[in-house]
């Protein structure tokens, strides 16, 4: 076990290394100057503006200073968003709120979802199952920024529950975001649940279970349940890399600090340092998950081996 | 049926749920009737409530609270309101001495400026001196700042600034110099008629030089490592955020004008979220965008105001090294007049802007006597669709074409598409023989295609960065990197540089060229085709009074800006 992790560490930091690599060499044939009022300056004053942030030397060696400064911890400083700013700072400070509602999110989404699903399996072709699978197709087919704004306006503004928007209320403003961002994790956990619970239910060790006296809920927990999850692991571990960092749709209307945005924005407005520092944060975030995927399914289906050679 | 604790479970969850809601309705409840409140109070200016707060929204984030190295409208817009330069716009829009006490004087030949400074102090209690602008200029303009409008702001105006920006020479040989503690002695590379409204400008404000080298990386980078001199103070800014505060400032030399105590600013970039949290009665405040403009047109809380951003189409004569059909005059006025711009603007921007029919924007430049520099030549390449297809014909006859097509390159936002969608469809209607091929791009890669001049079309716009006709007038002399397009006329270049040099110092003369210029590069050349004036509507809440919109620089005033009737 020992050995494997280890083993996998080494591959995670190779990867890490392409990944910042293709990053910076795609990043720089983006079209325009990370330098907002580059228009208005004559091509002399802009080179001037340029060296400042280390722009005007050659790529590979602006690539081999920023690999090196990535090797001690250093991100970079913010061209044009947060001029100046450490990126290390800048996503630190817009990490919490999003990894804060991501978090509710995935919770409640998994949980209900999981719920729902074991409803729907248990009780195949009933109203239960019907009402199940049809929360699951509009959580899938509603977009976000729908569902999102529908939240804003009925539980915000009308019936006023909850703060229609901004960061100022603790929990309370947390609510309706991660709500909003529930309902993917919810019904995409909904429909594995259902799906693999319906097939495990009809197989022979089900039976043999049920010959064997085994009550209902021992054999839809010990059995049943265990084995419908490890698919449902295998697609949530990376969709909550992508929840927890955050979501472009729901922070801009909730107008939550969140690091979401600044995936999108970043690559808009060239702001090299802020590209690096995200892409490198999400993948981080994501080989790490996956890691932690495949040892999970170890621990849930002793079958599945980490490793070769003895278990 | 062990099954249905599940369903008890879920019934809990459900009603748990439910209670929680309904606890947090209670904050909001509130507010939700003073809202109603709100709306019923009176009327009566003169009585000021009690609570001075107004609560407002920004689209961005702060990029940077350092005045010389700010290059947005967010910072420059928070600058004019928590410091002051040596002049300030005024309610009417007119630049009136701020940190300067009085008007300076200004030597025979124009070049020389000799400003007093009143007694006025930094939020921290010391004075501000002739010494900080000198600092604070040499920073702007300094390579090793990496300003980008320090440069753009100073050079040709400043002396030697623009040696000194391309590294060629000392910072310290900057045309500023402080006689002593209270006097600012400027000098110009040319006389500059606008030079007052420029010094209401962010760029040349003044910074503490003991607490800026003190601070040294992390000056600007909170509202802690911030001083200031204006009406109010910065604070709860943490550099990245998306909320800040204004607080009144006691040591503002005109802090019995100032009426607020408090300002409340977050940022809110999605347009349906801005007019929920004005309708539910938290922010006083909300800028209407497309949709939203139409929808809310005749609300009585919706406030227009036209902006000095004028935009227009770019003909480009010469792609690619090869001349194009825009290079005949005659088809470059067809197209110029085939569009009913006063359509355009009423319904498909709906937003409050005026149809173009000029370059220089309406209530933007005054001479003397306060008359709008608008009044001199009046309306120029209307829209006419008879007119338009008889020179059509005569363009194409004289070109020996019997059809053209054109690439309008425009931008990638929503009005950008709406409006260009709407132009090719009035062009190919109203020109017999013309394909208008849409490109839509984003910002960046318009820049990269218009500096390689490979375009046919290009819709663009422009905002001025100080208050004189000549801010949009010389962006296409040519040579201009504005000018693009292969656009040269010597009578045009020669009325620009006269109005720029020996006519800088008769204002009377210098107008009447700039006039004429106008009219050249419109009525003669059809160089360029305008479009519209931008508009722009917001919500405001009806107990809200004295905020002033500028044209330039800063975006608002709130110097003058009071809460009335909210109670």
């Amino acid at each position: 076990m020992g050995k494997y992790i280890g083993k996998r560490l080494i591959y995670m930091v190779i990867t890490l290394a392409l990944i910042a690599t293709f990053t910076f060499f795609l990043m720089n044939v983006l079209p325009g100057s990370p330098i907002a009022s580059a228009d208005k300056l004559t091509p002399d004053q802009r080179a001037v503006v340029e060296a400042r942030y280390g722009l005007d030397k050659p790529l590979p060696v602006q690539y081999f200073d920023y690999m090196f400064g990535l090797v001690q911890g250093d991100l970079g400083i913010s061209i044009n968003q947060f001029k100046g700013a450490d990126v290390t700072d800048v996503i630190l400070s817009r990490m919490g709120p999003s990894a804060q509602i991501g978090f509710q999110g995935m919770l409640i989404g998994t949980v209900l979802g999981i719920l729902l699903g074991m409803v729907a399996a248990l009780r195949q072709n009933t109203w239960m199952d019907y009402t199940s699978t049809f929360i699951a197709i509009v959580g899938i087919s509603i977009p976000s920024f729908v569902f999102a704004s529908l939240l804003q306006y009925w539980f915000g503004l009308k019936w006023e529950l909850f703060p229609v928007a901004l960061w100022k209320d603790g929990f309370m403003s947390s609510v309706l975001p991660s709500i909003a961002l529930a309902m993917f994790p919810l019904a995409t956990a909904a429909r594995f649940i259902r799906t693999e619970m319906i097939e495990v239910l009809g197989s022979d060790y089900i039976t043999l279970a049920k010959a064997k006296g085994a009550s209902g809920s021992e054999i839809a927990f010990k059995h049943a349940f265990r084995n419908a999850l490890i698919p449902l692991i295998t697609v949530l571990g990376p969709m909550a890399v992508s929840i927890l960092t955050g979501s472009l749709v729901v922070e801009q209307i909730f107008a939550i600090p969140g690091i979401g945005e600044q995936f999108v924005k970043s690559i808009m407005v060239s702001d090299f340092s802020i590209i690096m520092g995200t892409t490198i944060f999400f993948s981080v975030f994501l080989i790490v998950i996956i890691l932690l995927v495949d040892i999970l399914y170890g621990v849930i289906d002793p079958r599945i081996r980490l490793s070769g050679g003895k278990s | 049926m062990k099954n249905s604790k599940i369903f008890w479970l879920l019934s809990l969850v459900l009603v748990l749920s439910a209670f929680l809601a309904a606890c947090g309705g209670g904050d909001n409840a509130d507010t939700g009737t003073e809202t109603t409140d709100e709306k019923e109070g009176t009327e009566t200016a003169g009585d000021l409530d009690s609570v001075q707060e107004l609560n407002l929204m920004e689209s961005a984030e702060i990029p940077t609270m350092d005045s010389a190295i700010a290059e947005d409208t967010v910072a420059f817009n928070i600058l004019n309101n928590v410091n002051e330069g040596l002049f300030r716009l005024d309610q009417e829009n007119i630049a009136i001495p701020a940190l300067a006490e009085g008007e300076p004087e200004v030597s025979e030949d124009g070049l020389t400026y000799t400003f007093k400074l009143r007694d006025a102090n930094w939020s921290d209690g010391t004075p501000v001196t002739a010494e900080d602008f000198v600092f604070s200029w040499q920073r702007a303009i300094d390579p090793a700042t990496g300003s980008p409008y320090g440069p753009y702001m100073m050079s040709g105006t400043i002396l030697n600034a623009t040696a000194i920006s391309e590294g060629s020479m000392d910072k310290a040989e900057l045309g500023v110099k402080a006689i002593d503690e209270k006097t600012l002695e400027v000098k110009l590379e040319r006389p500059v008629p606008y030079f007052m409204s420029l010094m209401a400008f962010g760029t040349f404000y003044p910074q503490n030089e003991a607490f800026v080298t003190e601070k040294g990386d992390a000056y600007a980078s909170n509202s802690d490592n911030l001083l200031f001199n204006g009406p109010f103070t910065l604070t709860d800014w943490d550099g990245t955020g998306l909320t800040w505060k204004m607080q009144k400032n006691p040591e503002y030399w005109d802090a019995e004008t100032v009426k607020l105590e408090t300002i409340n600013v977050d940022v809110v970039k999605e347009p349906a979220t801005s007019v929920n949290l004005y309708n539910s009665g938290e922010k006083d405040q909300a800028i209407l965008s497309g949709e939203f403009a139409l929808q809310y047109g005749d609300n009585e809380e919706v406030v227009t105001d036209l902006e000095p951003t004028v935009f227009y189409l770019k003909f480009n004569q010469e792609r690619e090294g090869a001349a194009t059909a825009l290079k005949n005059v005659n088809i470059r006025k067809a197209i110029a007049t085939a569009f009913n711009k006063q359509d355009l603007a009423d319904v498909v921007l709906a937003n409050g802007s005026l149809p173009a029919n000029f370059l220089v924007p309406t209530e933007f430049t005054f001479d003397e006597s306060k008359k709008d520099f608008r009044e001199v030549n009046g309306d120029m390449l209307e829209f006419n669709a008879e007119e338009a297809k008889k020179l059509w014909a005569k363009g194409l006859e004289e070109e020996g074409l019997t059809e053209v097509t054109l690439e309008l390159l425009g931008g990638d936002t929503e009005t950008a598409k709406n409006m260009d969608a709407y132009l090719k469809d009035q062009l190919e209607t109203n020109l017999e023989g013309l394909t208008v091929n849409l490109k839509a791009v984003p910002f960046a890669v318009r820049l990269e295609l218009d500096e390689a001049q490979d375009y046919d079309i290009q819709t663009s716009g422009w905002g001025p960065d100080y208050q004189d006709p000549m801010t949009f007038i010389d962006l296409f002399v040519t040579g201009s990197s504005h000018n693009l397009m292969s656009y040269s006329n010597e009578e045009f270049d020669k009325l620009v540089e006269s109005a720029k040099a020996e006519l800088a110092q008769d204002p009377a003369a210098r107008w009447e060229a700039m006039a004429k210029a106008e009219k050249i590069l419109l009525e003669d050349d059809a160089a360029i085709a305008p479009i519209y004036q931008r508009g722009e509507k917001a919500l405001q809440k009806p107990y809200v009074n004295g905020i002033i919109k500028h044209p330039f620089g800063g975006e608002y005033s709130y110097k003058w800006a009071s809460i009335s009737g909210k109670e």
